[in-house]
């Protein structure tokens, strides 16, 4: 019903964003779990340049588009096309190396390993993670560890995490885990990065530096962002366009102010008790 | 008699020296400190320790050594990745039976009819290990492509499957390793030296010098080769896992999903460090079946070849190589240790019951049982614990 009612009302572009090409698209994306179906045709579409936000109620399938994805669940019926290549279903290393990255709700850091080596562990392409380059080459695995070292250390530095690179990934705190996600990222050279509520947990201080420093990627480096994210004071200063999800589905989209207004919205989070109100 | 000491403290002298350097601290003066405590304390025991004394000694290393091999192989499948590998007894089998195969000369006319074995190649010991890795390696890669897929308490339950089915395949084909009887007359690599003719190959003089030594001294020549083994895998190992590549299995076996993420290949580096362990499992397997020169299917129980293993990376520490090697010595020796105890107890649980005697045996896995939950209660870590760093490129 709502799919095809969100088709008509164009995302960023028709508001009079600036919109580049689309990056990111998803088609008809069908996944359940039993009985449940908790993306029912999901169709998405993110531009290039854009911090597209995405919202909708619990259960409205939002992590699971991430996952389907990123390739961590399968998709049972429907593509995902990133950049022009069909990535539907591949694993979530090989769609890594087309430049696509996330985050999860709850960070997953390497517990065991230091703040450094937890970034220094992302660079794609090191020699020494074959056996026979640990074995016979430490030159080339020794100057590789060298620019990759030096390489985290600025990253650690412009998320300002410097002081804790020694420590263990586990003993951080919830926000600082929050900013080495996001160092990851960084470790990277990514075209577009999901971000699964960046926010959540976090104090308001830190909630500032996260979103500076996610506006300054898009601004400088050029990286697309997909955000999911419950804070709306976040979503309404960040992001442009925002999808609203709901059922497993796309319900709309649009810019912030028009997606905050528009009554199906609010039916959405308010599961029809607005409707009958209203009359 | 002067020549007797002088030339079994210099066969001793490989295995101290290695021993020591791996267990003084790591100063600039280590090397010159390993040599020369190993020096002093060969010659101390080659001239000190009584003919039975020393011989018990060796044979304790030896056994030492093999089951520190199995630690490192195990350490790198659950130290560094987190695979709960219940099948070590598997590999160690194959590892034994394979060297065994090929290394032994095919039985002809009466003895045929005995011993019935496929294979039987007379080949040398070197290419006995080999294949040994070879084929333990071969066995690992066509077990971990379905078997890992499962995590944790499932991968146990799968692997300890395959190890039980690996012994009754030995103990049940006759025609592959004799069946339920023993595999006889695995040769020993340079036995030739000890014997009194000496080696075709050997200089002159060096048969000279060894003619002081006879056949029953031969152990102490394996005990040279068989440390000369744990220091190279131990070397190779370490090399690996101090890398990038030793990051990558612990990433994996902290948050896969984060380092598949990450553009890690996970399927691949787990099959990876599961194959790796493998070999080095087989490789102790070989090196016991040319130590023991018989060997049969009950050597291959999972008591013995998988859960002592287990114990012995638990308390040497489960991520550090060096913890693996010393925790294979400890507990080896704190096992055969509890033969005697078990022997001086017996008089007492004979006052109990006439029936417990018999039964004293299983007192020592009681005790095994006790120093496990007691590491596990008070230093889960290990002896040694796995250290923070893992990449030997950042150390400086």
């Amino acid at each position: 019903m709502s799919a095809t009612a969100g088709d008509d009302e164009t995302t960023g572009a028709a508001a009079g964003t600036p919109a580049g090409q689309v990056l990111l698209e998803v088609r008809g994306l069908v996944r359940g779990f039993d009985s449940l179906r908790a993306l029912d045709g999901a169709d998405i579409t993110v531009h290039e340049g854009t911090i597209t936000g995405l919202i909708g109620p619990n259960g409205a399938g939002k992590t699971t588009l991430f996952n389907v994805i990123t390739g961590f669940y399968m998709a049972q019926a429907g593509r995902v096309v990133f950049d022009g290549h069909d990535i539907t279903n591949l694993p979530p290393h090989r769609i890594f190396r087309h430049g696509l990255c996330r985050t999860f709700q709850i960070p997953r850091e390497h517990e065991s390993l230091s703040v450094l080596e937890n970034l220094m562990l992302v660079p794609t392409g090191q020699q020494g993670e074959s056996l026979m380059n640990a074995w016979f080459r430490p030159g080339a695995v020794r100057r590789q560890e060298r620019a990759n070292r030096d390489k985290a250390l600025e990253v650690l530095e412009f998320v300002e995490l410097s002081h804790v690179r020694d420590e263990y990934a586990r003993n951080l705190s919830g926000g600082q885990k929050k900013l080495l996600e996001l160092a990851r990222i960084l470790m990277t050279d990514p075209r577009l990065v999901l971000l699964d509520e960046p926010g959540a947990g976090v104090n308001p201080t830190l909630m500032q530096r996260l979103t500076d420093n996610i506006r300054y990627l898009n601004a400088e480096r050029g990286i697309t962002f997909l955000v999911i994210e419950h804070d709306m004071d976040m979503i309404m200063s960040l992001c442009d366009p925002v999808i609203v999800m709901s059922e497993g589905r796309q319900l709309m989209t649009g810019p912030p102010e028009v997606v905050r207004r528009d009554p199906r919205v609010l039916e959405a989070y308010l599961g029809g008790q607005y409707a009958v109100a209203e009359g | 008699m002067e020549t007797l000491v002088l030339v079994k403290a210099m066969l001793l002298f490989v295995p101290l020296a290695l021993a020591f350097g791996l267990v003084l601290p790591a100063r600039a003066w280590r090397p010159l400190a390993a040599v020369v405590v190993g020096a002093v304390v060969a010659l101390a025991a080659a001239a000190g320790l009584s003919a039975g004394l020393l011989a018990y000694g060796v044979s304790f290393a030896i056994m030492g050594c093999v089951y520190a091999l199995l630690a490192l192989g195990l350490n790198t499948q659950w130290g560094y990745t987190g695979h709960l590998n219940f099948g070590v007894a598997g590999f160690f089998a194959v590892g034994a039976f394979t060297s065994a195969l090929v290394t032994i000369e095919a039985p002809t006319g009466v003895a045929a009819q005995y011993t019935q074995m496929a294979f039987g190649l007379n080949m040398p010991f070197l290419v006995g290990v080999l294949a040994a890795a070879v084929v333990s390696g071969v066995v690992a890669f066509l077990i971990a492509v379905p078997v890992l897929r499962l995590r944790m308490d499932f991968l146990a339950i799968a692997t300890i499957g395959v190890a039980e089915i690996i012994r009754l395949i030995f103990q049940n084909e006759r025609w592959l390793a004799n069946g339920p009887q023993p595999l006889r007359g695995i040769p020993q690599p340079m036995h030739c030296l000890v014997e009194a003719n000496g080696c075709g190959w050997a200089p002159g003089w060096l048969n000279g010098a060894l003619s002081v030594l006879s056949p029953r001294d031969y152990p102490l020549f394996y005990l040279v080769i068989i440390a000369v083994f744990v220091a190279l895998v131990y070397v190779v190992i370490e090399r690996a896992c101090r890398s990038p590549w030793g990051r990558m299995l612990r990433a994996v076996r902290d948050e896969e999903s984060s380092a598949a993420m990450n553009g890690k290949p996970i399927t691949y580096v787990r099959i990876q460090s599961f194959v790796v362990g493998a070999v080095i499992m087989g490789i102790a397997g070989a090196l016991y079946a040319h130590y023991t020169v018989t060997i049969d299917y009950s050597h291959f129980h999972a008591l013995f070849a998988t859960f002592l293993v287990w114990v012995m990376l638990m308390l040497g520490g489960s991520g550090n190589n060096r913890g693996a090697i010393i925790g294979g010595f400890i507990v080896w020796g704190v096992w055969s240790g509890t033969a005697f105890l078990a022997d001086a107890i017996e008089p007492l649980l004979a006052l109990i019951s006439d029936d417990l005697p018999r039964r004293a045996a299983y007192f020592r896995w009681l005790l095994v049982a006790l120093l496990l939950a007691g590491i596990v209660l008070f230093r889960p870590q290990g002896l040694l614990r796995e250290e923070k760093v893992v990449s030997r490129y950042l150390r400086d």
